[in-house]
C-alpha cells in the first residue's frame, strides 16, 4: 500500500513538472518523461505528416518521365527527393518516441494510419503538378509554420528544416502556373482547370471547423497545436488570392470577397461531404495510393531480407 | 567526316546515354524496395538529367543551328537517338537496375576519369564534374551488388540472373567507329580499348567478391550508335516527347 502511494505521488509530480514545461514553453525532449496520451498523439500526427510525405510522391512521380523540359523535369525530381527526405525525418523523429518505421508502415498498410487527404485526387496535367506545388504545398506551409514552435522538440526541429525547403516548392509550383498563365490559350484553360479542381481540397488540408476537429483540445492544452484549423485556412486564403489575381487566374469561389470589417477574405461553405467521403475511403485514388504503396513494399521485401542478411554475415567475421 | 561534326555525334551520343538512363532511374520514384533507395536512384537520376543538359547543350551550340539542350531531347525521333541499348531496357527487378548501373556506371567512370584530359575544354569540363557523380553510382551500385550476391538464396539467383541476362549488352560500350576514331586522333576523345580493361578488371573483381560469377562473352548486341534501337526507346521517347510534341507552341 505504501508503495503504491509512492508511486501515485511520484507519477503526480511528474505530469508537474512535464506540465511546467510546457507552460513556461520548453521543448519537451525524447527522454523526457510525459504522459501516454501526449506520446500517443504526437506518435499519430508525426507518422500522418511522414506518411503524407511520402504518399505525396505518387501524385507527382507520375508526371515525373512526362516532364516537358530537362529544366522542369530536374525540378520536380528535386522536390520530390525533398518529400522522400521529409518522410525520413519524420520517420526518425516519429521513432524517438518509441516505435519503429516497420510499425509505422504496417499500421498506414492496415489504415490504422492516415495521411493527408489531399493526396487522394489524381494528377492528371502538367499543370497539376503547378497548383501542388502552390496550393498544396502552400497550404503545408502555412500549417507547418506554425508547428514550428511545437512542444515535441524533435518535430519542431524537423519542422524548421522542412519549411526551407517548401517555401522553394511553393515558389515553382507558383512559376509553372505563371508560366502556362502567359502562354498558349491550351496552356491557361490548363491551368485554370487546375486551380479549379485543388483549390477546395485544399481549403480541406486544414481539416474541419474549430470545435469540430476531434484531436484539437488535447494538441492545444499540450501545446502540440499552436493555431486553429480556421485561423490556419484563413492565413492560407489571404496570401493565395492575391497571387492567383496577379497571373490572371479566376477563384473558383463565387461567395469569395475581400471583408473590410475583419480585415480578411469571406469565402463560400466548403462541402464537408466531400471530405468526410473521401476521408473515408471514396476519394478518386485512395485505394490507387494504398495499393501502391502496400505492393512497392511487399515487392521490395526480398531486397531488405538480403540487406539484413549480408550485414548479419559481416557481423559474424 | 569533320572534327566538328564529330564532336556533335560525340557529345550527343554521351548526351543521350545520360539522358536515357535517367529517364529509366527516375522510373523508380515511388517504387524502390525502402525510401533510401527511392532516393538514391532518382538522385543519380537528377545527376545525369543535369549531364544531358551540358552534353547536349553543346552539342547544339557545336552543330550552330540553333538547337537548345531541349530542342534536341524532345524534338528527335528513335532513328536520331544514339545512346547504347543498355540504357533504354526496362527497369526489370531492382537486380536488374542495380546491374546495369554497375555496368553503366563503371563504364562512365573510368571513360570520364579519361576524359578530363579531352584537349576539348568543354568536354573537359563536364567530365570533371560527371566523374564526382559517377563515382559514387558506381560505389552504391557496387554495395548492393555484394548485399544481393552475398544476401539470401534469392537475391543472389535474382542479380546472377540480371548480369548474365545484360551481358549482351555490355560490348557495345566499347564499339568505336569514326567519330571516336577523328577525336582519339586529336586527343579529343579516349581510348575505349584502355576503359574496357579498366572496366573488365573492376566488374570482374565486384562479382567475384559477391560469390557471383563473370558471364562468357558471347554474342554481342549493337545498333544504337547507328540509331537502330531496341523497341523500348519508341516507348520512352513517346512518354517524354508528349507535351513538347502535342503543344509544339508552347513554352514550359
Amino acid at each position: 500500500m505504501e508503495l503504491l502511494e509512492k508511486y501515485d505521488k511520484l507519477s503526480e509530480q511528474l505530469l508537474k513538472t512535464f506540465e511546467g514545461k510546457i507552460e513556461r514553453g520548453d521543448a519537451i525532449e525524447p527522454r523526457d518523461n510525459m504522459p501516454d496520451g501526449y506520446r500517443k498523439h504526437l506518435i499519430r500526427q508525426i507518422s500522418q505528416h511522414a506518411h503524407s510525405e511520402v504518399i505525396g510522391m505518387q501524385p507527382e512521380g507520375n508526371w515525373i518521365t512526362r516532364a516537358p523540359s530537362l529544366k522542369a523535369k530536374q525540378v520536380l525530381l528535386a522536390k520530390i527527393q525533398d518529400e522522400g527526405g521529409h518522410g525520413l525525418y519524420l520517420y526518425s523523429a516519429a521513432e524517438t518516441l518509441g516505435i519503429t518505421r516497420k510499425e509505422m508502415i504496417d499500421q498506414l498498410h492496415t489504415g490504422k494510419a492516415k495521411y493527408s487527404n489531399i493526396f487522394n485526387y489524381p494528377s492528371l496535367t502538367w499543370a497539376d503538378i503547378g497548383a501542388i506545388g502552390w496550393l498544396v504545398d502552400g497550404a503545408a506551409i502555412v500549417n507547418q509554420v506554425s508547428l514550428q514552435r511545437t512542444s515535441y522538440g524533435p518535430y519542431s526541429r524537423a519542422m524548421v528544416r522542412i519549411c526551407k525547403e517548401e517555401s522553394f516548392h511553393q515558389r515553382q509550383g507558383y512559376e509553372i502556373m505563371a508560366k502556362m498563365m502567359k502562354g498558349t490559350k491550351d496552356q491557361q484553360e490548363m491551368a485554370q482547370d487546375a486551380m479549379n479542381r485543388w483549390w477546395w481540397p485544399s481549403l480541406m488540408m486544414f481539416g474541419p471547423h474549430d470545435g469540430e476537429s476531434p484531436h484539437t483540445s488535447d494538441a492545444v492544452k499540450w501545446k502540440i497545436k499552436r493555431s486553429s484549423n480556421d485561423e490556419l485556412r484563413q492565413k492560407f486564403i489571404d496570401k493565395t488570392v492575391p497571387q492567383a489575381e496577379l497571373i490572371g487566374l479566376t477563384m473558383p469561389d463565387k461567395d469569395l470577397k475581400w471583408n473590410e470589417t475583419k480585415n480578411c477574405y469571406d469565402h463560400g461553405p466548403i462541402d464537408w461531404n466531400e471530405f468526410y467521403r473521401v476521408i473515408n475511403g471514396n476519394g478518386p485514388c485512395n485505394r490507387q495510393r494504398m495499393e501502391h504503396h502496400a505492393r512497392v513494399h511487399h515487392e521490395g521485401g526480398w531486397v531488405r531480407a538480403a540487406a539484413e542478411a549480408y550485414s548479419k554475415k559481416k557481423e559474424n567475421i | 567526316m569533320t572534327e566538328e561534326q564529330a564532336i556533335y555525334n560525340y557529345c550527343l551520343r554521351m548526351g543521350d546515354n545520360s539522358l536515357i538512363q535517367s529517364y529509366r532511374l527516375s522510373e523508380w520514384c515511388s517504387n524502390a524496395p525502402i525510401l533510401e533507395e527511392d532516393l538514391a536512384l532518382t538522385n543519380f537520376a537528377l545527376d545525369m538529367i543535369g549531364r544531358a543538359q551540358a552534353m547536349l547543350a553543346y552539342a547544339g551550340k557545336i552543330e550552330g543551328k540553333g538547337r537548345t539542350d531541349d530542342d534536341l531531347a524532345y524534338r528527335r525521333s528513335e532513328r536520331q537517338y544514339y545512346n547504347h541499348l543498355i540504357m533504354e531496357l526496362p527497369n526489370g527487378d531492382f537486380a536488374k537496375t542495380i546491374a546495369r548501373l554497375l555496368f553503366t556506371a563503371t563504364y562512365e567512370f573510368y571513360l570520364f576519369t579519361d576524359l578530363q584530359r579531352s584537349a576539348d575544354p568543354t568536354i573537359a569540363a563536364i567530365a570533371a564534374k560527371t566523374v564526382k557523380e559517377v563515382k559514387y553510382h558506381m560505389a552504391h551500385a557496387g554495395d548492393w551488388v555484394l548485399r544481393l550476391g552475398d544476401g539470401t538464396e534469392e537475391s543472389h539467383n535474382r542479380i546472377q540472373k540480371a548480369i548474365n541476362k545484360l551481358w549482351m549488352y555490355t560490348g557495345e560500350l566499347f564499339e568505336t567507329d569514326e567519330t571516336d576514331a577523328i577525336l582519339a586522333d586529336k586527343n579529343i576523345a579516349v581510348d575505349l580499348a584502355l576503359v574496357k580493361a579498366k572496366w573488365t578488371a573492376h566488374i570482374t573483381g565486384v562479382l567475384k567478391e559477391a560469390t557471383l560469377s563473370v558471364p562468357e562473352d558471347e554474342y554481342m548486341q549493337t545498333g544504337g550508335r547507328k540509331g537502330v534501337h531496341t523497341e523500348h526507346l519508341g516507348h520512352i521517347l513517346s512518354e517524354m516527347q508528349y507535351l513538347q510534341r502535342a503543344y509544339p507552341e508552347a513554352i514550359w
